[in-house]
């Protein structure tokens, strides 16, 4: 048996091992990449202000996108001021929603969005978002926060209604976080 | 080399093997490293056998008998985990390591020192993984696929699992890479690839698979285990990361895994179907092209595992077609052995019986898993007992009985004696009729919608579940016949003759049964005109 | 002489299998998956029915050729071994004939698949959203929200704590306390989410099943068009009580539904301290408050129940990081807060006599 071959064979395959280990890290970018492409995972586009204000605007119909706020282990009330509005393919859309600190702490979130149909996310873009930033509350502070939107006039026909939502996330590591109002999140029991 | 074998012939003779623990402890010949290989993932199918048992008993009837949910949870998730990295792929790495030198001609694996190695690792992983039942928090009960967030709720067991899963993988990746440097390197003059045996092939392309999907799985497992303790959010909503990538990056992984499982048990049918047919197996070459073309689809099929989590429908239309595609190759490989057998002249040896079962009923989970390509209907059969059914099929009676009938096909090899030909039957008919028993009404439970992994259910599942746990406690008890005809054949019994079977045809039947401790020192010529 | 007495054994087990068989053949038995009451959901049964009979079919005629070869081409009856291992023909046809069978069945699958993913143009909106282990449901356009969680009666059998045999109690473990109540005929679009771990939200009935992932959501439509109780579980491994967060969809006609809608907005929130326990609490800690040695605390005598009344509301608020302790802040209100604490400190031998104000909670936010 040729010995050199041996082991240059089981190197190559070492080698192609630890490539397959980089590779499954490779797979965080590239499903990120792929997300963007498809809307896999429902998270949505940004495009600048000027790209937005140029797009054509379709007049033949209109696509309600719905708001919805969630909050996990904050102390926050978070709340959309409109419910929905209506907006014209390629026309500016905008909606405030509102946050506030319940609790008696400073408290850093998080927001993330999501869309719902994860199809028709690749067709919803944002030229202004408060999501992914760091938002620092300081103790009872009210703020609005605002989201200027625009959905795409390549649109599928069938998708009439759009729903963003929102779940804004206690940054971990900031000590001890909870509780949201009881008027929004009541239960009846 | 044939002048360094020659050389070597005369002081490393025939059955001169070391005495005493050492010659296991530091073992690097292939046969007994094989041999360690079966008798560990023997014990192995007992642990997680173990587990079965305990599940079907909560399960055999409605309310909450004998176990904490909790605990019923880290039963089904370690009885995953131990069955397929303690019990079917350490089968099938200790069956290529005694089978694929003396198949080849090679005198030993190319690597033998790895090949000690890469046993020894197994033992100390499931000491790791089964070391958590004793920890604060209790074993892994996230279920084997290991899904964040939940499984990040596992208490002190949590590294332990993640270093186990790191452990098994570097075993199984040395092993895959010892088998390919074997195959590559020290086949016989003569023995071209498309003259080695079936089992060789579907081995080669098990170890390649492999070695390009287990990396992924530790790259997966490594995230895990940075999220938990070093602030990464790869899979952490909160931070920006998303639960739903590792399911990706694991299945990724965990559908070629599952080739891994099955590939192994095609090679040995494709064995034993020629032996007692006594016929050449039927289209060689479609058969090894249809398993590499098996493996190379597994990489793209991944996302039919997560069908309901809602992906854009051109990623489901994809997926679905991919996965269908994947019925072609593998009915090829069906039609094939049947048409090996069709005008043979068939005997029934115990081989023969679990391997034709084998293909019947890997048929019927092979089946269930085209139902479930159907991504509308996967939105129903999804998590529930329907897919338990489906993977127990094309795992139990699929991989775990082509195990089975490589045993009984090469235990006459590996002993030098035949076993008791009566109680390999006693033990095909009871573990054969019971294992439907125990799976077959799970398909009519999963369409009746009980979901998956729950410990207790409405009494509308109870009449199915009870018959299930009986197939299930009987077919548990039958595999001690194994046992005990795998002991009484090391004790003795009839002599073997050389080619044991007389159909049977390869250079390991032209060897001594037993075979010496060193064999083929000097490689064997192939002639041009010999088979497969 | 074992091999007779294990034949014996086997005859037995057969006989007392077959009468298993015959004794609750009176029960009613589901083999088949349910038509639904949805049209996406008869659709997915038909295509279930259509590749069910098309395996059947290729089953049967494969394993018929192979049994017929088996009995007749066995060394036994004197078979002589053909030669052949190669026909192009014969492999070229079984390549291209299940190709074409599944080019056929993707074709009606493509179709009812473009369907389930219409989402648009609902008439209502029900966002679902999956805790360890409860559901809670908001109508979006309603202003209604709450909590759905397993049936007390089935939640104590399955503890061992009532006298009710399990097999007398109907919809054991399919039954809850707030039924989801939706109308017949409309079109109605769900989205599902998640607080904490992935859950799935599943009802037979309606066709289809979809994970609840935290931070992201999921939308799927249903139509339902007879009334009636539907009843589903959750489908995702979601931790220890993953069994038993069932879901009950009520489908009731329009002015029923939209008497429900106003009896919901109108009703004032009842405080059971014992049944809030019961919801919340008794899953980990227990009915008896003992929890279970090794996985769960117990409360009775516990440092913390019997302790100022401060720590207790501040674990009860905020959880116990690293723990199955969830922080109940954002689920309960302060009046619930206040009921189940003050019932903890004052249960199975606790006494420390104080009551918990909703004010206390408040002030502790």
């Amino acid at each position: 048996m040729d010995k050199s071959g041996v082991n240059n064979l089981a190197g190559k395959l070492v080698m192609l091992s630890l490539t397959m280990f980089g590779f499954g890290y490779a797979l965080v970018p590239l499903y990120n990449v792929f997300c963007d492409l498809t809307g896999l995972n429902g998270k949505t586009g940004v495009v600048s202000s000027e790209v937005a204000e140029k797009m054509e605007v379709d007049m033949t119909r209109v696509v309600t996108v719905a708001f919805d706020t969630n909050i996990r282990e904050i102390p926050w009330e978070f709340e959309a001021l409109e419910k929905k509005v209506s907006v014209r393919p390629g026309e500016m859309g905008e909606a405030t929603f509102v946050v506030t600190n319940k609790s008696d702490r400073k408290v850093i979130g998080r927001a993330i969005p999501s869309v719902a149909p994860t199809q028709a996310s690749v067709f919803f873009s944002k030229t202004e978002c408060f999501c992914f930033d760091e938002q620092l509350m300081e103790p009872g502070e009210r703020r609005e926060m605002k989201v200027r939107f625009v959905v795409d006039v390549d649109l599928p026909q069938r998708y009439s209604a759009l729903t963003l939502s929102y779940t804004f996330f206690a940054i971990p590591n900031q000590g001890k976080v909870a509780v949201e109002d009881k008027e929004l999140f009541r239960s009846r029991i | 080399m044939s002048e360094a074998v020659s050389h070597e012939e005369h002081h490393d003779d025939h059955d001169h093997k070391p005495s005493g623990i050492g010659r296991w402890l530091f073992s690097t010949n292939h046969k007994d490293i094989g041999t360690m290989y079966l008798i560990f993932s023997l014990i192995m199918f007992f642990i997680g056998g173990a587990m079965a048992m305990v599940i079907r008993l909560e399960l055999f009837q409605p309310g909450l008998q004998y176990v904490d949910p909790q605990f019923f949870n880290s039963m089904t998730t370690v009885h995953a985990l131990v069955m397929i990295f303690g019990a079917v792929m350490p089968a099938g790495v200790g069956l290529a390591n005694w089978m694929i030198p003396i198949m080849i001609g090679a005198p030993d694996m190319a690597l033998p020192r790895m090949n000690n190695m890469s046993f020894w690792i197994l033992p100390f992983a499931f000491t790791l993984l089964l070391s958590t039942f004793f920890m604060e928090g209790g074993a892994p009960a996230g279920g084997w696929t290991m899904y964040p967030p939940l499984v990040g709720q596992l208490g002190d067991g949590f590294p332990f699992l993640i270093f186990a899963v790191h452990f098994l993988g570097i075993s199984s990746i040395m092993g895959a890479i010892n088998i390919i440097a074997t195959v590559f390197n020290m086949r016989a003059p003569g023995m071209t690839f498309m003259k080695l045996p079936l089992f060789v092939w579907t081995w080669i392309i098990t170890a390649f698979l492999l070695i390009a999907s287990l990396p992924v799985l530790a790259g997966a497992v490594t995230m895990l285990l940075t999220d938990k303790f070093f602030g990464t959010s790869f899979f952490i909503a909160a931070g920006g990361g998303d639960p739903v990538m590792f399911q990706h990056i694991f299945w990724f992984f965990g559908h070629p895994e599952v080739y891994i499982l099955i590939l192994p048990a095609f090679g040995i049918v494709s064995q034993i179907l020629p032996t007692f047919a006594r016929k050449p197996l039927f289209g060689y070459e479609s058969m090894v092209y249809a398993t590499a073309s098996i493996a190379f689809l597994s990489f793209f099929v991944w996302a039919h595992h997560m069908f309901t989590v809602g992906m854009p429908l051109t990623g489901e239309l994809f997926f679905m077609y991919a996965t269908m595609s994947i019925a072609v190759p593998t009915g090829v490989k069906i039609f094939n052995w049947v048409a090996t057998m069709w005008r043979g002249s068939m005997t029934f040896e115990t081989p023969m019986l679990f391997s034709i079962a084998f293909v019947v009923l890997f048929s019927i989970g092979g089946f269930t898993g085209l139902m479930m390509a159907i991504t509308p209907v996967d939105f129903q059969y999804h998590d529930t007992y329907f897919i338990v059914a489906h993977f127990h099929y094309v795992l139990v009676t699929g991989a775990v009985f082509a195990l089975f009938a490589a045993v009984y096909f090469w235990i006459p090899k590996w002993t030098g004696n035949m076993y008791d030909e009566s109680l390999g039957k006693l033990h095909f008919w009871l573990s054969t009729i019971s294992v439907n028993v125990l799976f077959f009404p799970q398909h009519f439970l999963g369409l009746a919608g009980m979901p998956r992994r729950i410990p207790d259910y409405s009494i509308q599942f109870a009449e199915w579940n009870q018959i299930s746990s009986i197939g299930g406690f009987v077919f548990g008890v039958s595999q001690l016949i194994l046992v005990w005809v795998v002991i009484k054949c090391v004790r003795g019994g009839e002599k073997a003759t050389d080619q044991v079977w007389e159909g049977a045809e390869g250079l390991e039947w032209t060897l001594p049964s037993p075979p010496p401790f060193h064999s083929f020192t000097v490689p064997p010529q192939i002639s041009d005109a010999s088979a497969h | 002489m074992f091999v007779k007495k294990l034949r014996n054994y086997i005859v037995c087990a057969a006989v007392s299998l077959s009468a298993l068989w015959s004794t609750s053949a009176s029960a009613e038995y589901a083999l088949n998956l349910t038509k639904g009451v949805t049209p996406i959901s008869r659709e997915v049964y038909d295509l279930h029915m259509i590749i069910l009979y098309v395996v059947t079919a290729i089953g049967v005629a494969v394993f018929a050729v192979m049994f017929w070869s088996i009995l007749h081409h066995r060394k036994s009856k004197g078979a002589v071994a053909a030669q052949f291992h190669h026909s192009t023909v014969a492999e070229l046809t079984w390549t291209i004939i299940p190709v074409l069978i599944l080019v056929v069945m993707a074709i009606p699958a493509t179709k009812t698949l473009i369907k389930m993913e219409e989402t648009t143009s609902p008439d209502m909106t029900i966002k679902v959203t999956g805790y360890q282990w409860k559901w809670k449901y908001d109508y979006m356009d309603e202003d209604i929200s709450f909590f759905s969680s397993l049936n007390e009666e089935s939640n104590k059998i399955r503890k061992g704590e009532s006298e009710t045999n399990v097999m007398d109690h109907e919809n054991y473990l399919l039954d809850v306390d707030n039924h989801v109540v939706v109308p017949v005929k409309k079109k109605i679009r769900i989205l599902t989410t998640a607080a904490d771990v992935i859950h799935a939200w599943w009802v037979p009935a309606l066709g289809w099943k979809r994970d609840a992932i935290p931070g992201f959501i999921n939308d799927n439509w249903t139509y339902i068009e007879e009334p009636g109780i539907y009843r589903g579980q959750c489908a995702e491994l979601c931790g220890r009580d993953h069994g038993f967060m069932p879901i009950v969809v009520e489908a009731v006609t329009e002015p029923e539904y939209l008497a429900w809608v106003e009896k919901m907005k109108t009703q004032p929130v009842e405080i059971n301290p014992e049944k809030l326990y019961a919801t919340h609490c008794s899953t980990c800690h227990q009915a008896n408050g003992q929890g279970l040695p090794g996985a769960f605390p117990a409360l009775a005598g516990s440092p913390i129940a019997i302790g100022p009344a401060a720590a207790h509301i501040d674990i009860v608020l905020n959880g116990k990081p690293g723990t199955a302790m969830l922080a109940y802040g954002p689920q309960l209100s302060n009046e619930e807060l206040a009921a189940i604490i003050t019932y903890e400190r004052n249960a199975w031998g606790n006494d420390v006599g104080d009551v918990v104000t909703p004010e206390d909670v408040q002030a502790a936010r």
